[in-house]
């Protein structure tokens, strides 16, 4: 379809298929034969599986069949002794409430959905806990180094320093709940070609999963997945209800499509796990930080550990010679965790930087000041410089828009009718991360170019910022530009995480364009061209009808010399209700400070949606578990508030745009963590500027603000 | 009538109890005999498939469907796994969060909270009826330039919602658009830019 509008480069490529519906995910794929998969799921939280009676199931209309640990359907490495314990259908085990323990298949989702409400199962069941605090007081309780602790100078320092703060921060399980519900349809063919359609963000990852449960050559797995429907960090890996899926198909000799519901979105495919934390800082009574401890515990699950980064930040984000950081494990009777995004050190950053707003406080200091007196200089903890960061511009951008000079330092100083009004800032980093990646690159007579790498698009616009990269090197207009991505045969990448897909597959993306012109180049002085000449005419003289690159590109040593990491500020504004205690968010300001930014529009719309998702971890995000019986109670949109749109005002973006010098050729540092690390905690810093109540137990919602 | 006589029959405890009260209905073709055996021998599954579909007539992106359907099957599940218009997103199945947002003669609705069954002679629009002819409808194209989606799944909920927010004269203010397009939810967090880019259709002023 034609759009009529003036197109602008930078819009994002598949912008089209995405508002015409044509865009497919992976549920929407129609195969032959298709079947509908429903799982049933323990309603028990820990224990053993005593019976499980499928006969009503099995004899219920259109169902094919219902597997279960009863009939272990095949999986070679699951029929192997050891391994991890969550083996699906090979463990009568119960690890936590809603665990998939059966798939009923039939011929329609109606019919597999009212068949699966017919098996029942009987249980042995234990003694369980699913809460982070309970099992902190439980000496008993088990507990694991989630990383070594770390320590420079004196450990501790902050307990003796002239003034000093030391308080507790909580925040609550959050669940990523991107809107495409999760699961997978599995083509198993009797010669053990599997082809499935996943939501993944690693295609390669899905393969090599798959290949290694079922013992198959991997070039048997085909795995596609164009279009994701949001990822936040669930699809990094491959859950146990895929696995289940392929084994189905396998079973029937049918592709099975299971598609799950939101309910169990909260329950089997991750979730950002509740933390405590403690941060303790001293400083000089001129603002000068002497002392950082930061110690946290996380939520994890009792068949496999689940760790992240959340006490990173605290070891270089300071200048302060005196740090020390530990991170323990806490395992709970939970489905296990998977990293959301911003993942640990979004936890770690909304205690850090409530913190230092808490210590700026104590000293009666703006915070905006005391950030900019103990910026550091380099990374202490590596003892290198930084690779570029320019926070203190990006300080001064984010400030003047925001208004900052009319914040007062006195907590509930403006004051609106019932509304009052409060300023915050907060600061987020994350590593700037480069991997290696392989792209083809086809450069063809007609005048196109064909980029193909088995990347993901998870939303942050994959195909916009490689399209973008090889049009600024070759000049070819973006509509002749094709950046093909989802599919395992594709060259390999890695998976879509940790900010690093522009800076990993771009890179690649840039030699193959570099590669090209050289070989353009030589074919025009072969051919006694002019160097200026345009490919078309080069190829054509040469009667080629297209040239063919394959790069594979990687980082070399710059990491052994620099610290590299991508930094934003986020300033904003709330209004809290002196009666009612609803906290609006009323303006936002972010500033990236992340390099050459390659797609000026989807990286603005990165910072608004890391914004948008920070305002939801701050204000509303918390996913609910009866302790007694080891469930949720709000696993479901009504009662999950993610932030909708009357939620989030005006939001201004704004980029420092500098290349970093060595990180890779296009000088971008990744995006996608920054634009929501800290941002929780700016929120809470803007509250206590507004009403001189802090808050350290995520999310802030009315009855915390006026208890 | 119809339909309520089949829900009635169709709450029974087993289909071969099922089968076994129907061999006294006339309206049956089958031989009373021929039923129960059928049911005896377990293969009554495939029979019971004859009753339980239902009549459904109805017009969707002016195309005429005439079907038999489960009463069970919501519009939405009818429309992408039995018209394969898969434009309309299932996102919670439970009216929370406007992914599968339809119009229904020109109304935008929840299709997840809708039976199929109860659109009979009604006039649906999905997202791929949304324009007419090879050219993107304003708001399609709004939404491309203000970049109001990321990974693209709430999309089609949105944009149908917003051509309806316009529509009811309910974007006549940010704060106003804000407001009503609170149905539908966006995870990767567009909403400034969704509303940027139903301000722009609004104030373009074309018929939409």
């Amino acid at each position: 379809m034609k759009n009529l509008m003036v197109k602008d480069e930078n819009d994002r490529v598949d912008g089209v298929l995405k508002v015409t519906g044509q865009a497919k995910y992976f549920a929407e794929f129609e195969l032959p034969g298709l079947t509908y998969g429903v799982l049933v799921t323990s309603t028990i939280t820990k224990g053993k599986i005593t019976g499980l009676d499928t006969k009503s199931a099995e004899r219920a209309p259109g169902v094919i069949a219902v597997l279960s640990h009863l009939n272990k359907p095949s999986a070679p490495l699951y029929e192997q002794e050891g391994g991890s314990p969550m083996k699906i259908f090979y463990t009568d085990k119960i690890f936590f409430n809603g665990q998939p323990i059966a798939i009923v298949i039939a011929n329609t989702f109606e019919r597999a959905t009212y068949a699966a409400s017919l098996v029942k199962a009987t249980y042995e069941k234990e003694a369980f806990n699913t809460d982070l605090h309970k099992a902190l007081k439980d000496a008993a309780a088990k507990k694991l180094q989630g990383q070594p602790n770390y320590k420079r100078g004196i450990e501790n320092a902050y307990q003796t320093a002239e003034v000093k703060i030391e308080q507790e921060y909580n925040l609550p399980i959050e669940t990523h709940n991107p809107m495409e519900l999760h699961g997978i349809i599995a083509d198993w063919k009797p010669n053990n070609q599997v082809t499935v359609y996943a939501k993944t963000q690693g295609v390669k990852a899905t393969q090599n999963t798959i290949a290694n449960v079922f013992k198959i050559p991997l070039t048997n797995v085909q795995v596609n997945s164009e279009f994701v429907g949001g990822g936040f960090g669930m699809g990094l890996r491959t859950w146990p209800l895929e696995i289940a899926t392929v084994m189905a198909s396998k079973h029937i000799g049918k592709p099975v499509k299971l598609v799950i519901t939101r309910m169990q979105m909260f329950t089997m495919v991750g979730n950002r796990p509740a933390a405590t934390q403690k941060v303790g800082l001293g400083a000089t009574k001129d603002g000068k930080l002497t002392g950082i401890t930061h110690t946290a515990f996380g939520e994890s699950s009792t068949y496999e550990n689940f760790t992240e980064g959340v006490v990173n930040m605290a070891k270089f984000m300071y200048q302060c010679d005196n740090v020390n950081t530990a991170y323990t494990i806490v395992p709970v009777d939970l489905g296990v965790p998977i990293w959301m995004r911003g993942p640990g050190e979004a936890t770690g950053a909304f205690a850090l930087e409530s913190a230092i707003d808490e210590i700026a406080h104590a000293l009666d200091m703006d915070p905006l000041e005391f950030r900019i007196k103990n910026d550091p200089e380099m990374d202490q903890q590596r003892n290198k410089p930084f690779s570029s960061k320019n926070i203190k511009e990006a300080y001064k951008i984010g400030a003047e828009k925001i208004g900052w000079s009319q914040r007062k330092n006195k907590p509930g100083s403006i004051k609106e009718g019932p509304w009052q009004t409060g300023y915050g800032v907060s600061i987020g980093v994350f590593n700037a991360n480069r991997g290696k990646a392989s792209v083809k690159g086809v450069l063809k007579a007609d005048g196109s170019l064909l980029l193909q790498s088995a990347t993901s698009d998870i939303g942050p616009g994959t195909g916009t910022g490689m399209t973008l990269i090889a049009h600024k090197l070759l000049g070819i207009p973006v509509e002749k530009i094709t950046f093909e991505l989802g599919d395992s045969s594709l060259p390999t990448a890695p998976s879509q995480g940790g900010s690093a897909t522009l800076s990993t597959v771009g890179s690649a993306v840039n030699d193959v364009c570099v590669s090209l012109k050289s070989t353009i180049a030589e074919l025009a002085a072969n051919s006694n061209m002019s160097a200026t000449s345009d490919f078309i005419s080069v190829l054509k003289k040469n009667n080629l009808p297209s040239i063919e690159v394959n790069k594979e590109s990687q980082g070399g040593k710059e990491r052994d010399n620099y610290s590299l990491y991508s930094f934003s500020i986020h300033f904003v504004q709330v209004k809290v209700h002196e009666l009612t205690g609803v906290v609006k968010v009323s303006k936002i300001v972010s500033v990236g400070d992340s390099g050459t930014i390659v797609s000026p529009k989807t990286a603005r719309s990165q910072m608004v949606g890391g914004a948008v998702g920070g305002i939801g971890m701050a204000l509303t995000e918390e996913s609910i578990i009866d302790h007694r019986y080891g469930r949720y109670i709000n696993n479901n949109f009504a009662d999950y508030h993610v932030p909708v749109n009357a939620d989030v005002p005006e939001i201004e973006v704004h980029f420092i745009n500098k290349p970093d010098p060595v990180i890779n050729p296009m000088g971008a540092k990744g995006m996608g963590e920054i634009a929501l690390i800290g941002f929780s905690a700016a929120v809470a810093n803007a509250v206590f500027n507004a009403t001189g109540k802090r808050i350290r137990t995520l999310p802030i919602t009315p009855d915390k603000v006026l208890a | 009538m119809e339909s309520s006589d089949k829900k009635n029959t169709s709450g029974g405890d087993t289909r071969r109890d099922f089968l076994k009260k129907s061999s006294l209905m006339t309206a049956i073709a089958l031989t009373p005999s021929v039923a129960v055996k059928a049911a005896e021998n377990q293969v009554d599954e495939s029979f019971a498939e004859l009753f339980e579909k239902i009549p459904l007539n109805l017009t969707v992106n002016n195309k005429a469907h005439s079907t038999k359907i489960e009463p069970r099957v919501t519009l939405l599940d009818y429309l992408r796994e039995e018209l394969h218009l898969t434009g309309t997103k299932k996102g919670c199945d439970h009216g929370q969060c406007g992914a599968c947002t339809v119009h229904i003669d020109g109304a935008r609705v929840n299709s997840c909270l809708s039976l199929a069954v109860m659109n009979e002679g009604k006039k649906i629009t999905t997202i791929e009826g949304l324009s007419s002819g090879d050219e993107l409808h304003p708001m399609q194209q709004a939404f491309i330039k203000h970049d109001g989606f990321q990974c693209g799944y709430c999309t089609p909920g949105q944009i149908m919602s917003a051509v309806a927010c316009i529509r009811e004269g309910h974007a006549n203010s940010r704060a106003e658009i804000s407001e009503f397009m609170s149905g539908n939810i966006c995870r990767c967090g567009a909403y400034p830019n969704i509303v940027d880019a139903i301000v722009e259709v609004k104030k373009g002023g074309a018929a939409i």
